[in-house]
């Protein structure tokens, strides 16, 4: 394995980085289908253990025992946070991914640089320049990632963060940025420098994520999800190596597509989603609906009473749901209520909760077989016909302004139409607003009934009274 | 330009094609598992952090190696791992699970 590079062994490794790269595709595409989405990530992980192998026989490498540490250690965390994680705190698991593959992008860029510093590598400008980008990207994917994770932990504040001129100072700094990357091409290699531009690239990370508020989370994560990727592919580019290039390309592409579906579930442009702060103030009240209206609430029983004697209900849960882990009790009542014969669904939108398919994977965890998920399209048009549907700490996904009240801040963005359910009873902790800070008309109309209190104690309770007979 | 960054650069945008027709459309049920295992292919860069870390070189530099293989690592275990534990709870049918 030592020594001077065989040609023989390079063409080996190559042909395995190849086969590496033919079965991640393969992968991604199963992981695009529901049948063989399980075999897809398998066939992608052992692409990955080819790669992996493949490299560990490579010239280059002449020293292990360091090697082996950082994989022994790097995979027990992961398995650890894999088998640990809660399926509601999914998003940030995510979240934090990303940003660990953000960073090790940018630590091997930084590590050629710091070769280049030494004296022990001259890198052309080409390859300088992917150096650049390489640390750029993979250092704002890790520090945003970062301020998403602590963001979905609540470890910080949920809400935009912004201040005056914002906008300007953070076109400064990545003007400024390029400018520095730019510069430290042109001259000789300057680590001070170098570790200037590195600071700033995780300040622009933070800057980004910053005014981005909770609701717009499912954008960020897919967003950083893309970042992660090119940033990878970036350091293929330093590493002149194609199975890097074309992994970081194809994990760019899903990220990107994942962005493009969430922005249009919410009818917004990216950057609207990335530039606006949405959801920084809370509007008092806007347009028809509340204006000296109350909200009507019922009891558990009254209920409980509702539900056990309607034909059709649908759940609609957002992400209330997962804040109170009351994924098990919905379907408990859920199964209850099939059992007195009622039709039982859920209505997802693409947008509930707070990373893509957030809704999927909760319900799932509670064993809902996936065919009772109905996406938007295809559940809305059986609202009409539903007796009573069951909204479950979700907010703005089933605001009726969106569909009319043109002064709205979710004006245009497809809803599910909860409210055209005969009766609405509303799981909530109380009237706060939503994520989004807009007022909710949905909770002021004559059909809709608000249920008060943690929807886990809820549930439980239109458990509780289903069975000692309604 | 190089040649030899021209050469990337087609690899790189081919293969950005490619993923746009390979994923197409995704149902939603399987937005959060497409993006956990794709997250885990992108710590491919664990093959940089390997060829990095093992090079003889400064201490700092292998310490930035090895500090990138863990990172790395945890990325491409975690993220596959996790995508399979959600994956194995997607059922059709409910009586498949007990």
């Amino acid at each position: 394995m030592n020594g001077a590079p065989s040609e023989g062994l390079n063409l080996l490794i190559n042909s395995a980085y190849l086969v590496a790269a033919a079965l991640f595709i393969i992968g991604l595409k199963g992981l695009s289908s529901a049948a063989t989405a399980r075999r897809g990530n398998l066939y992608a992980a052992i692409g990955m253990l080819v790669a992996v192998v493949a490299t560990l026989f490579s010239w280059e490498i002449v020293s292990f025992n360091w090697i082996l540490v950082g994989l022994v250690l790097g995979a027990g965390i992961g398995v650890f946070l894999a088998r640990t994680v809660e399926m509601t705190a999914m998003p940030q698991m995510v979240a934090l991914l990303n940003g660990f593959g953000g960073a090790a992008s940018a630590l091997i860029a930084s590590d050629e640089y710091l070769r280049f510093a030494e004296g022990t590598l001259s890198p052309s400008y080409d390859v300088q320049t992917t150096i650049m980008l390489s640390l750029l990207i993979g250092g704002l994917t890790f520090s945003g990632s970062m301020i998403a994770w602590a963001k979905l932990q609540e470890v910080m504040t949920g809400r935009p963060i912004t201040y005056p001129g914002q906008k300007f100072v953070s076109a400064i700094v990545f003007g400024g940025a390029v400018l520095l990357a730019g510069w430290l091409v042109a001259v000789d290699a300057n680590l001070s420098w170098f570790v200037v531009l590195s600071v700033v690239a995780l300040v622009i990370g933070v800057m980004f994520v910053l005014p981005i508020g909770g609701a717009d989370m499912p954008v960020v994560i897919s967003l950083l999800n893309s970042f992660s990727g090119i940033a990878a592919g970036m350091t293929g580019f330093v590493l002149d190596n194609n199975v890097l290039i074309v992994s970081g390309a194809l994990v760019g592409a899903s990220g990107i597509i994942l962005t493009q579906i969430m922005c249009r579930a919410m009818n917004r442009s990216l950057t609207n989603v990335l530039f606006s702060a949405f959801g920084s103030q809370v509007t008092a009240t806007g347009g028809a609906g509340q204006d000296g209206k109350e909200v009507r609430s019922l009891t558990p029983e009254d209920a409980a009473v509702l539900l056990g004697y309607a034909r059709s209900v649908i759940f609609v849960p957002g992400y209330g749901l997962a804040v109170s882990q009351a994924q098990h009790q919905v379907r408990e009542l859920a199964e209850l209520l099939e059992s007195r014969g009622v039709e039982v669904k859920y209505a997802i939108h693409p947008v509930a909760g707070r990373m893509p398919g957030h809704m999927n994977v909760l319900l799932a965890e509670a064993n809902v077989p996936y065919p009772q998920l109905v996406e938007m399209d295809t559940i809305n048009p059986e609202f009409e016909r539903t007796d009573v549907a069951v909204v479950i700490g979700a907010n703005d996904v089933v605001n009726p302004a969106a569909r009319h009240d043109q002064s709205s801040p979710i004006y245009g963005m497809p809803i599910l139409d909860a409210d055209k359910a005969r009766t609405v009873i509303v799981l909530k902790r109380s009237m706060n607003p939503g994520f989004a800070g807009i007022e909710n008309e949905l909770f002021f109309n004559d059909n809709t009934r608000m249920l008060f209190g943690d929807a886990r104690k809820s549930l439980t309770a239109l458990v509780t009274e289903l069975k000692s007979g309604v | 330009m190089g040649e030899a960054l021209l050469m990337s650069l087609y690899v790189f945008v081919l293969a950005i094609f490619v993923g746009f027709e390979v994923i197409g459309k995704v149902p939603q049920m399987l937005h959060t598992p497409l993006m956990s295992g794709s997250n885990a292919i992108s710590g491919i860069t664990i093959v940089g952090a390997l060829i990095v870390a093992g090079r003889v070189e400064s201490t700092l530099s292998i310490a930035l190696g090895v500090f990138a293989i863990v990172l790395a690592t945890v990325n491409v275990v975690g993220g596959f791992l996790v995508t399979d534990r959600m994956l194995q709870m997607f059922r059709r049918r409910p009586e498949e699970q007990r």
